[in-house]
């Protein structure tokens, strides 16, 4: 699974929606993720990838969080 | 001054999930006390509480405020729900006039031990952002002034137990002061946790009961303390002319606020019950009515000191009348709602004036000398009401008292 689908899934799971709604160039205020939501899911990321992560506001969209992930995950 | 009128009401209780369910149990007389669900009790020597039953926020609340927001806050947005949609103010009301003071004695304390928790095994990294806007007292009201686009006055009082009564008369007296058209009104708690109910009950203020018909006793002689209880309620009140002019339908009228302190204890009411009586009194300042027509919708927690209290301080409010009052106590069937209890209590009163039927005050077996007044014991009473009264008494020594009428 890569990077992308994994966190597709959490987000999914986080604001119950269909996995398949979730594509890298979705914004999170589309699905209606604000600040507090994009702080939980980076939390479930951290616990998935064993990292951590400083939230920011430049977390605009689905594939930024994967930019970061990748980051610190190579 | 402007009169004021209820035109909403909704509820989520242990007996109940709507104002009509919740209705037809007081008149029943039905008990909503039994063995604690919402964590394991073995090893607690308090097992009973008056939860709320089948009530799953998905099903009435949109997912993500479901997800987002403590039971607490669940209840309260059900209940305004329900009054908003009962009072017809949809479309009808300037968003600028429409307010909310809808207050909890304590707010989300399940998810500040979870968090805590988190933070314990965690580190506090591992604690939610939504633990903060879950867990303060006042985001039931914050929420719901979301809700219904309320930006008018907007506040959450803590009185404890006598939050929903304050947020109510504190809300009749913005409207008849001009400062608001309609507001949502009343409180929510949901405090059945662990910590809770050993906080509660090492301060000595819950009933050790097993069994749960001989757990809320209010005026009984064998009672031991209360029972905790779980909820909201929520009303809509109106400034009488808005209401009028719209065709709204009035529930019943709201005619009277007390509002004293006894300045005495933290937890223990002062036994001389005078600053119960001038709430009262305040209350009924300029409704007078014969007191055989005079429903009290009593705090009547079923603590061996407020109960006893509570009738000297209405002996002392009406004197030799008093033998004449209908007076009943709910928490009988609902346990102590604590921040939403005034709000139950106030629906119980308003039923009193506007459909003639007095709530029960259920498992009333043994009569004590020191409450020796009408207490509606066990089986409801029809009887034509002109004046309904009911007092809450708070922690911290908070008294309010509220009076309602029907429409003449």
């Amino acid at each position: 699974m890569t990077i992308f689908e994994k966190l597709a899934e959490i987000i999914a799971e986080k604001v119950d929606c269909d996995v398949s709604e979730i594509k890298p160039e979705t914004k999170f205020d589309s699905l209606g993720i604000d600040s507090l939501d994009i702080t939980e899911i980076v939390m479930s990321v951290e616990d998935e990838f064993g990292i951590e992560i400083e939230v920011s506001s430049d977390l605009v969209c689905v594939s930024d969080l994967v930019n970061k992930i990748e980051e610190l995950t190579n | 001054m402007k009169r004021v009128a209820v035109t909403g009401m909704g509820a989520i209780t242990p007996i109940g999930n709507t104002v009509n369910e919740y209705k037809q149990a007081l008149v029943e007389g039905k008990c909503g006390i039994d063995t604690i669900t919402a964590f394991d009790v073995s090893g607690s020597k308090y097992t009973l509480a008056a939860e709320v039953k089948d009530f799953d926020p998905v099903q009435r609340l949109d997912k993500q405020v479901a997800r987002r927001t403590d039971r607490f806050v669940q209840f309260a947005l059900c209940a305004a729900q329900e009054a908003w949609e009962q009072s017809g103010l949809e479309g009808n009301i300037d968003p600028e006039q429409l307010g909310v003071y809808v207050g909890s004695g304590i707010g989300g304390f399940n998810t500040f031990c979870n968090e805590y928790e988190a933070m314990l095994s965690g580190g506090p990294r591992k604690v939610s952002p939504l633990f903060i806007p879950k867990m303060i007292s006042n985001i039931a009201a914050g929420n719901i002034a979301i809700r219904f686009g309320a930006k008018g006055p907007n506040m959450s009082h803590a009185t404890a137990c006598a939050t929903s009564s304050t947020s109510i008369g504190e809300a009749y007296r913005a409207i008849k002061h001009g400062y608001a058209q309609a507001m949502f009104c009343g409180g929510s708690e949901a405090a059945i946790t662990p910590l809770a109910v050993a906080g509660f009950g090492n301060c000595m203020a819950l009933s050790p009961a097993s069994d749960k018909n001989a757990a809320s006793l209010p005026f009984d002689k064998r009672r031991g303390g209360f029972i905790m209880g779980e909820g909201a309620a929520v009303l809509i009140l109106e400034e009488y002319e808005h209401a009028v002019a719209r065709g709204a339908n009035i529930l019943a009228e709201i005619v009277g606020y007390g509002s004293t302190c006894d300045a005495h204890h933290v937890t223990a009411p002062d036994p001389e019950g005078t600053q119960v009586a001038r709430a009262i009194k305040q209350a009924l300042d300029g409704n007078e009515t014969d007191a055989s027509k005079i429903y009290i919708n009593a705090h009547g927690t079923g603590t061996p000191l407020n109960d006893k209290t509570e009738t000297a301080a209405i002996k002392l409010a009406f004197g030799d009348d008093a033998k004449k009052l209908h007076i009943s106590s709910t928490k009988s069937m609902t346990g102590h709602l604590l921040g939403a209890a005034g709000a139950a209590e106030a629906i119980a009163a308003i039923m009193a004036v506007s459909e003639g039927v007095i709530a029960p005050t259920i498992n009333l077996l043994e009569p004590d000398e020191e409450c020796d007044l009408d207490y509606t014991p066990n089986k409801a009473l029809h009887t034509d009401i002109e004046l309904a009264l009911s007092t809450s008494l708070g922690f911290g020594g908070h008294n309010a008292c509220l009076a309602f009428c029907a429409v003449k």
